[in-house]
Formats: C-alpha cells, structure tokens, sequence
C-alpha cells in the first residue's frame, strides 16, 4: 500500500478567514479513506482545493509522486482525480451514455463516435453492476442510477483517486448497500476513495482509514478498527469522552413549566392524504411526530401551516378556532414553519445571513413597514452571538454557510416573530452530530421560554430525547399517543410496525 | 415506434404537424397555393431569418439568449454595400470581411457575459443599440448595390426546370442547416453548448471549457447575423440600417415554436428549421388573402408561440411526475 494522493500542510483563506490551516493528508491506493468532521470543519473546502475548484493559499499536492497544483475540476480530473458529488452534477439533459464519456468522447475526425460512446458507457456501467438502457436522459433516471453515472465517469475517466461527497444522502437502504459493493471492488483493484459522509454507521462499515477536521484545522488519522465511535465524536467535536458521552446520553426531557394547552388539534384531515389527527400542544412542550417515511409526518406539518389545507376538523389556539387556509394565516396564528427541505423551501443562498434572518418578521409586518437597518442589524447580531452561526459576518451570503449553520440561521428567523408554536421538520437532517446537539439544545432552551414545539425526525431516539410527547404515525393515521414515562423507543417501534 | 412518441420528440412532431396541416389547410383553400413557386418563394424570402434563427438557437441551447442580431444584420448589409460602393473592395473580400465582424461582434459579446457574469439579456440589448447605431452612422439612408457579382449572382442557382431556379439564398440557408445539426449533434463543440445548457455549473466540473464554448456560441450568433445581412442584400440589392427590426424576436419565436426550451439544453436545429417554416407559411397565407391585415401575421405568430410554450410547459411537468 503506498501513498497515491498526498496532501501536506493545506491553507486556504478567503480574506482574513482561514477555511484550512495546515491540512496534511495522505490517500494509499487501495483504501478507502473517511473524511470527518463537523460542518464548518473544512471538509468541503478540502475537498474544492483537490478538486481544483480552489487554489491553495499555501501546501503542496503530490499524485503519485509528482507535484500537482490543479487550477480546475478539468485539469484534476485529467491528472485522475474524480469527484463525485452530494447533488449529483451531471447534465439531466444529456443521456447516461454522454454524460459518462463527455470531454472524453471516441472521435472520427472532428466527429463524435456516439454508438462507440453508447458502448464505453455501458460497459462502465456493468462494472458498477447497473444495466440500464444508456440512451435515457440522466435527469429521468433515479438519483441512485444518477450516482452509478457518476462513478462510472471517473472509471471512463480512468481515475486513480476517487471523492464521494456525502453520496448516501438520498438513497434508500438498499442503494446504499448497492454503493458500498462498488465502492469496495473498487478499493480492492487499487483505487483510492475519499469518502465523506455524516452517517458514523456508514464510516465504519465501510472506511479503513478515517481522519478527522477541526475548525479547518488537521486533528488526526486513525485506523478505523482501532478508533472507537465516542473517541471519534470527541475528536469531530473537540471535546473530551466524558463530555462527548454526556452530550450523547439521553438528555432528559425536563418538561418546561406547562401551561396548558396552546394549540389543540381535533380531527384534522386532508381526505385523500392523511388523517384525522387529535392532538395538544402544550407551551413549554414539545410533541413528536414519529412514524415511517411516508407515514404522514410532513403532511400533519403542511396541513397544520396552511400549505396544503385541511379538508375537515379543526384547530385551536387558546380556545378560539383559527383557519388555517395558508401560509399567511398560519403565521397570523402564530405558527411557523421550518421546513425539511431547507435549500428548496427554506434559505436564500444568494441573500445575507442578516436578510435571511429577518425574513419572516419583515414579511408579518407587511412590505410597507420596513423594518429599520439597525434593528435588523442588531437582530441578526443577537442571533449569530445567541445561535453560535458560524459565519464570517452578518452580510455573508447564506450560500457561504455550512448547513447545520444554514439550519441554525433557519431557526433563528422564525424565532425572531417569537411564534407561539414552532414546527420543525427535520431540523436535524444531513447537519453532523455536534451542530444536531446544538439545535436540540436551542429546542430546550425555546421551550423554557414558552414556545410548543412540533418536532419531526426521522430518527425515532432524536423525538424520544426530545419530545415529552409523542404522537405515532402509521399509514398517515395517527396510531398512537404517548406521553411522559411512557415514551420509549421500544414502545414507538412495536407501534410503528404493528399490522 | 414508442420512443418517437415519448415525450422528448413531442414539441418536434407538434411542430412538424402544425406545419402540414397549415401547408395543407391553405394549399385545400387556396388555387396555387401547392406549387413550387410558392415553396421557392417561401424558403427565399425566409433564408436570412433562417440562418439567423439558426445561430439563435445555439445561443439558445447554450442558456443564453442574444437581441442583437437584427441590428448586427442591418449593420452587416450598410457594411457591405459601404465597402462595395464607397471603398470599392472586391466583393468577396468585403464579404468576408463583413462576416469576420459580425462574429468579432457576437465573440466580444460573448466574452463579456461570460468574464463579468452579466446576464446575456442585458449585454444583447446593449449589443443591439450599438449595432443600430453604428449602422446608421455608416448610412443614414438605404444603400444601392449596383455590381457585376450582385447582377450576376443574385440570379443565380440552380434551375429546375419551368423557369424556377433554387436560388443562392435558399441554398445558403439549407447548407447552414445541414452544417449546424451536424455540430450540434456531432461534435464536441456542440455536445457542449448542450451541456452548459443544461446546468453550467456541472458542466464546469465536468472539466468542459465553459468560456470557450459560449464565447464561441455567440461569436456564431453574430457570425450567422451577418451571413443572414449578406443573404439580404443578395435578395433586395441594397444595404439599409432601417432593415431587420424586431428580426431577433422572429428569430428567437422560430427556435421555441421549433421546440427549443428557453431555458437551455433542450432543442433541434431542425425544429428551428420547422419554426421558420411556419412562420413563413403564416406570411404566405396572408400574402394570398390580400385583403387581410399585416397585423394578422404577428397575431398567429403571438398565438402559436404561445401555445407551444404551454405545450412545452405541460410536458415538462407530466415528464417530471412520471
């Protein structure tokens, strides 16, 4: 096993603020390598600086012996450096077979060989296991199929060194499985991967090596068999194991004063899609929502912020029925909504933090009353400071941040119209293990404050931690209630799968 | 047979049959209407706009857009008969030269959009005002070419029998065509205007050349603008800085009725071709009414580009739900 890619002392800066400091790292051929670290850590700007995206500030690159310095995503690709990325960046435009051989296309003359093309690609696919029809617009296919592409790029490309950027975030179990197969008969003919991914399962079932970023800082490498998972948070997050073990343990769901019910939903029902609901949301609680994917957890948030409107039933708040036939009427209500889908329905990327932030208090105070500049300077300031958003200022673009960060500045403009009930859905989604500790925390803090929460996640323990009550979901009904003592993971599982 | 019919062909057989029934309802209502006078006629008058519709469209596919190709046009046939009649260069040289500016113009614009990020839209209208311009400080009035080459030439063709001939223009603008799908279909060049089309970033990380490409793109724009000027003065014998307002939204109206998407990454040269077609055969049909108003022209145009947008509306959101 010898080094194929090795990194020594990496700096990148934008303008005062170091992204990278001194980063060294070497990729064997042959391993695959795990890149770790919390968001905001430097992963992806090392990533871009390998990838020529980025130029380094300071360091040295070296592929297989030989000093290289890429000045673009071609010139790494040319020199066997193949990426492939989170969002797959292919043409869904263009068929599998062009997208896997473009720029590298079998020519005749000034003419491209598309049949011989249609061939190269469909035995790079066949490496990869897939066998589909090559002809079809990569955009029609699935996103699984969309990846396969894309490795089987960098193998037309002949690539020796391989980077999967958080690959798994949208496949299912199964196209994971299918993915980690590739992945290691790749490794096994002698190709390095770089694998980066928030899933610590997923490291370890499949990573030899892993190494770790800090605040652009190098923490370490360790052999993966000989790193212990606690040992691994503590180094992402910086803190020692005993502090790690306790930000991990469950932490007790103390219930806020109780103040009785803000919020009562009774039957609600969008007929067609889900329901009836019946449930209460108490200021200074937090109840869950947990059940299955497609078990109707997003539908209850939609119904409940107006977005697709309930058909019958009826929600209170403090007594009175309110109509919740929008979004404008919801936020009338007093409800807000951050939504699951944070880079569709959620951020501004090309707006500020600041602009971001004051977004929904601006828009209930209707588009006449602006609200003044200081104002929302100071906002946006008490927010960045109260959040810890990791940002370079307030007039930074959204699209800068990380996305637990995004995720946080998300929370913080919905808590700036200081909302009576708070709807989260999957506020912890693809942000890493320290950022979620730290939403959860905020969570805690909002509800001693005398906000209800309505919490959906995926993660059946992250609504057991959270929630001093928990509504199950089954087949877009509700299943089951429970509150207090007798919410258990166990309990949650056994209702989920009931017939 | 079932993939001709899957919707990726769909907007190009909508077209193709737009075009027959048109072509057929007029030939059924109308003496003489099914001749080959008529679709010589057609294709002559309709060669310049297809040239530049054709440039157009690869602009188009890129993801951009240009509005300056009327105005480079008009510029380009002050330019020539200027350097003909005024200068007294040898005809093909002042062609040639006229061609060179026209894709200097479109390159020039091509590489500002491309080095300052500013929107296409923008640097095509200010594009259009200076070409505008610039022509009619080369002539203020139209200009008369009065040559041996343009007396001998823009006669000629290849004759057909019955006294018609397949003249200079038409064979102009089915040669470009010719050259274009094969570009655009087959070679690397093409492939990649499709691609920055379809996403630019992607494209950029897919290590295509994303400058070169689209300053090229618009360099052929300005180059089939002033190809198209050419063919004009050829047809009408002068060069006019008044001639080909509002030609670039014909232009752009042909490549989208052809079934090329706004947006980018999506189309056919030879949709292009179609659109033209239609939109001659519209021209046509009011030529044999006579009594209708010239108003009618861009009243179906208007009518029929909107439809083909809806149309392509709608298959995109079936596409993306099946």
């Amino acid at each position: 096993m010898s080094g194929i890619l090795q990194l020594h002392g990496i700096e990148k800066r934008f303008g005062d603020f170091a992204a990278l400091r001194g980063v060294s790292l070497e990729l064997r051929a042959g391993e695959i390598h795990a890149l770790m670290g919390e968001n905001g850590a430097g992963k992806s700007t090392l990533i871009k600086v390998i990838t020529g995206v980025h130029a380094a500030t300071a360091g040295t690159m070296e592929l297989e012996g030989r000093a290289i310095r890429p000045g673009s995503p071609r010139e790494a690709e040319r020199a066997g450096i193949s990426t492939v990325y989170q969002e797959v960046n292919l043409l869904p435009n263009l068929s599998l077979a062009e997208n896997i051989t473009m720029g590298r296309q079998a020519m005749w003359g000034p003419f491209i060989r598309h049949g011989e093309g249609r061939r190269r690609a469909r035995a790079a696919l066949a490496r990869l296991g897939v066998e589909v029809d090559v002809a079809r617009p990569l955009g029609a296919c699935p996103v699984a199929v969309q990846q396969m592409a894309a490795i089987a790029r960098a193998l037309e490309q002949r690539a020796r060194v391989l980077i999967l950027d958080e690959p798994t975030s949208s496949l299912d179990a199964r196209e994971v499985a299918e993915l980690f197969g590739v992945l290691r008969r790749l490794r096994d003919e002698g190709m390095g991967i770089l694998f980066v991914s928030h899933f610590l399962d997923q490291i370890y079932a499949l990573s030899d090596r892993i190494t770790v970023l800090r605040d652009g800082g190098y923490v370490g490498t360790w052999e993966a068999a000989a790193l212990p998972r606690l040992e691994l948070v503590s180094h992402m997050i910086g803190k020692p194991v005993a502090a790690a073990e306790a930000c991990a343990a469950k932490e007790e769901a103390s219930a806020g004063p109780r103040r009785g019910a803000v919020v009562e939903v009774a039957e609600l029902e969008r007929k067609g899609v889900a329901g009836p609901f019946s449930f209460a949301l108490e200021a200074g609680g937090a109840t869950g929502l947990a059940g299955l994917l497609g078990s109707g957890r997003t539908e209850v948030a939609r119904m409940l912020f107006g977005i697709d409107p309930a058909t019958s039933g009826s929600v209170r708040v403090d007594g009175r029925v309110v109509s919740l036939t929008s979004p404008r009427a919801a936020m009338a209500a007093g409800f807000a909504f951050c939504s699951e889908d944070r880079k569709v329905e959620g951020i501004l990327p090309s707006l500020s933090v600041r602009e971001n932030i004051v977004l929904a208090l601006q828009a209930s105070r209707g588009a006449l009353r602006r609200l003044p500049r200081a104002e929302q300077e100071a906002l946006a300031d008490t927010f960045i400071k109260a959040l810890h958003i990791k940002t370079r200022g307030p007039e930074t673009p959204m699209g800068a941040l990380s996305g637990g960060n995004q995720q946080k500045c998300l929370l913080a403009r919905w808590m700036a119209v200081q909302p009576r009930l708070l709807i989260l859905d999957e506020p912890t989604r693809g942000i890493d293990i320290g950022a979620k500790g730290e939403i959860e925390a905020l969570c805690a803090e909002l509800r001693r404050g005398g906000l209800a929460i309505l919490f959906i996640s995926a993660e059946l323990e992250e609504v057991v931690r959270n929630c001093s009550r928990v509504v199950v979901l089954r087949d877009r009904q509700q299943a089951e209630v429970l509150e207090g003592g007798a919410i258990s993971l166990r309990q949650i599982m056994e209702t989920v799968a009931a017939a | 047979m079932n993939r001709l019919f899957s919707s990726r062909l769909l907007p190009l057989l909508a077209t193709a049959l737009v075009l027959l029934v048109l072509f057929g309802a007029a030939g059924a209502h109308y003496e003489h209407f099914f001749s080959a006078r008529v679709v010589l006629n057609l294709f002559k008058d309709r060669a310049f706009l297809g040239v530049i519709a054709i440039g157009m469209t690869f602009v188009i596919l890129s993801g951009g857009i240009d509005l300056s190709v009327g105005s480079v046009m008009a510029c380009s046939t002050v330019l020539l008969a200027s350097l003909i009649m005024e200068r007294g260069w040898p005809v093909p040289l002042a062609m040639a030269a006229t061609l060179v500016l026209g894709a200097a113009f479109g390159g020039a614009q091509g590489w500002i959009i491309h080095r300052y990020g500013i929107p296409a839209f923008l640097v095509t209208l200010a594009g259009m005002f200076l070409a505008r311009g610039t022509a009619f400080i080369l002539s203020s009035r139209s200009l008369e070419i009065r040559h041996a080459f343009y007396a001998k030439n823009s006669a000629w063709g290849l004759p057909l029998g019955e006294g018609l001939t397949f003249t200079l223009g038409p064979m102009v603008f089915v040669s470009v065509l010719a050259v274009a799908m094969v570009v655009a279909h087959g070679t690397r060049f093409g492939r990649n205007v499709y691609a920055i089309g379809g996403s630019e970033s992607s494209a950029a990380l897919m290590g295509l050349p994303v400058g070169g490409t689209r300053i090229a793109v618009y360099a052929l724009c300005g180059g089939g603008a002033a190809l198209g000027g050419i063919l004009s003065t050829l047809a009408l014998g002068s060069g006019d800085p008044t001639r080909g307002m509002g030609l670039e939204l014909d232009a752009i109206a042909a490549a989208v009725i052809g079934g090329t998407v706004l947006t980018g990454g999506r189309g056919w040269m030879v949709g292009t071709f179609l659109g033209v077609l239609i939109l001659g055969t519209i021209k046509t049909i009011l030529d044999f009414e006579g009594s209708l108003d010239p108003a009618w022209l861009r009243l179906a145009s208007g009518g029929l580009l909107l439809g083909f947008i809806l149309m392509q509306k709608v298959i995109a959101i079936r596409s993306r739900e099946t």
